[in-house]
């Protein structure tokens, strides 16, 4: 019942109370009432017809450079020292 | 599509399972709770647990609001469709849900009751606006998540001036529900042939923390010395919260930790809280399938919008008046939603309750357990199982 789908801001009505997002292909008409400054362009979370939250692109990007960067730590040393924190 | 495609990457599924493996210590055990429902299912659906060492677990939560719900809600709801001309709103996981004496929603509306499926409280608003001579009653469930929008459809059915819709509120909290958990066993032993509850440390929710933020289960660590770390519903999210669980136990550090960061702060969304609390306050108690009473658990209407609330507009639905539900006497949806059985050891699991046809609401609800279980499989290949030790020799279930 919680999961919310990532949806790309396509437009949003003059009263900034609804916008029409992009979730793939399919465009859906969904409510602006829970969050604040979106934008054209940004990423929202869309749970029951409604945005939660903005999707923050550089936080993305940190997460996913995360994941790489623990892929290139030496397995060798992390296990041997037992205290290297991700 | 952006933001879950590269969240579910086959190859660095392998290597995060790698460093998971590389750093957990084979000397000690790790059981790790995914709160909500949807990592259930994220790590079922993509076999994240057959990526884990054997020493890493994951025990399953009550965080699944059709789960949770008490059988005595949903007879409420069927009593007051018997009793009056109203068309009910409801969100379709409920539909299917067993009610006392094997009903449901779903067959009381094939007898001929008004219920209607919706996606979202606008739905519900628009069809009170289109049927003024009918009394419309939402529904309301699910977490914090899920809140806001009711409280916003209240907000606008009073300035639309509809007369004729309320909600059925029954929206309970996360934070409460893990204290609860957390106590039960210490203070209220329930069956006598349940195992007590492992537990190292919990995933936290994904979409509820948006709205609450991560500083509401700052208490975990202080009070039940768990560490909690906040994950995205993303398989790869899972993995890396897991070995960001797995980092704290091993360096003894016990704290609330966000792997969530592109869509969780710490304060949370205010604006939506702050929508919440002006038409919802805390019910002084509220049952919980599986986990019993627990205070402060679930929120209520607030007086001033009582008009709208059904609790309040319809003399069956009164407090004290709710009928007693029974659950299955071999259902095991409460221990289950404890976290202290598997859906596998359950009698009923795939024999008598199966998606089709369920007998607990575990297995109704598509984020429950029991139809996690069943719906990817994975029960047949009972864990743990001999297996080599190097995670990231196994293969990851395509997405």
């Amino acid at each position: 019942m919680c999961l919310a789908i990532p949806a790309a801001v396509v437009t949003i009505d003059s009263a900034g109370d609804n916008a029409t997002v992009a979730i793939g292909e399919v465009h859906k008409s969904i409510s602006l009432a829970l969050v604040e400054n979106v934008s054209v362009g940004d990423y929202v979370l869309v749970h029951v017809g409604y945005a939660l939250e903005k999707i923050d692109p550089q936080e993305a990007e940190k997460t996913l450079a995360l994941f790489a960067e623990l892929a290139t730590v030496d397995l060798a040393e992390v296990t041997s020292a037992g205290e290297t924190t991700p | 599509m952006k933001y879950i495609q590269e969240f579910r990457d086959q190859q660095l599924a392998r290597q995060i399972a790698a460093n998971i493996a590389a750093i957990a210590d084979p000397q000690r055990h790790y059981h790790f709770m995914e709160f909500c429902g949807g990592h259930t299912h994220a790590i079922f659906r993509y076999g994240v647990q057959d990526l884990m060492p054997d020493n890493v677990r994951f025990v399953h939560g009550p965080g699944c609001p059709v789960c949770v719900l008490p059988m005595g809600r949903i007879d409420l709801m069927i009593r007051l469709l018997r009793e009056h001309d109203v068309i009910l709103c409801t969100y379709g996981d409920l539909l299917r849900v067993p009610a006392s004496g094997r009903t449901s929603l779903m067959k009381v509306k094939a007898e001929g009751a008004d219920v209607r499926m919706v996606y979202s409280t606008r739905d519900a608003l628009n069809i009170a606006r289109d049927n003024p001579a009918r009394e419309v009653v939402f529904f309301a469930i699910g977490f914090e998540t899920t809140t806001p929008p009711t409280a916003v459809a209240i907000l606008q059915a009073q300035q639309l001036g509809l007369r004729n819709f309320s909600v059925f509120c029954n929206h309970v909290l996360t934070p409460s529900a893990i204290s609860g958990l957390l106590d039960t066993p210490a203070t209220e032993p329930k069956a006598t042939d349940e195992p007590a509850l492992r537990l190292d440390g919990f995933l936290g929710p994904s979409h509820v923390s948006s709205i609450i933020g991560t500083r509401p289960y700052e208490f975990v660590p202080q009070r039940y010395h768990k560490p909690v770390v906040i994950a995205g519903f993303e398989p790869l999210d899972v993995m890396q919260a897991t070995l960001m669980l797995i980092a704290q136990l091993n360096e003894g550090r016990c704290e609330v930790e966000n792997e969530y960061t592109r869509v969780v702060t710490r304060d949370g969304n205010r604006k939506a809280m702050a929508l919440v609390d002006s038409v919802m306050e805390r019910r002084d108690s509220f049952e919980w399938r599986g986990l019993g009473w627990i205070p402060d658990s679930a929120l209520q209407i607030r007086d001033q919008f009582a008009d709208f609330d059904a609790e309040r507009r319809f003399a069956s639905l009164a407090d004290g008046d709710a009928p007693q539900s029974v659950d299955h006497k071999a259902c095991a949806c409460p221990s289950i939603l404890r976290g202290v059985k598997k859906p596998i050891d359950c009698k009923l699991f795939g024999t008598a309750c199966t998606p089709e046809n369920p007998m607990g609401s575990c297995m109704v609800s598509s984020e429950g357990a029991c139809a996690a279980y069943w719906s990817y499989g994975r029960f047949r290949d009972p864990m743990p199982r001999p297996m080599p030790n190097s995670a990231g020799q196994r293969e990851v279930a395509a997405p």
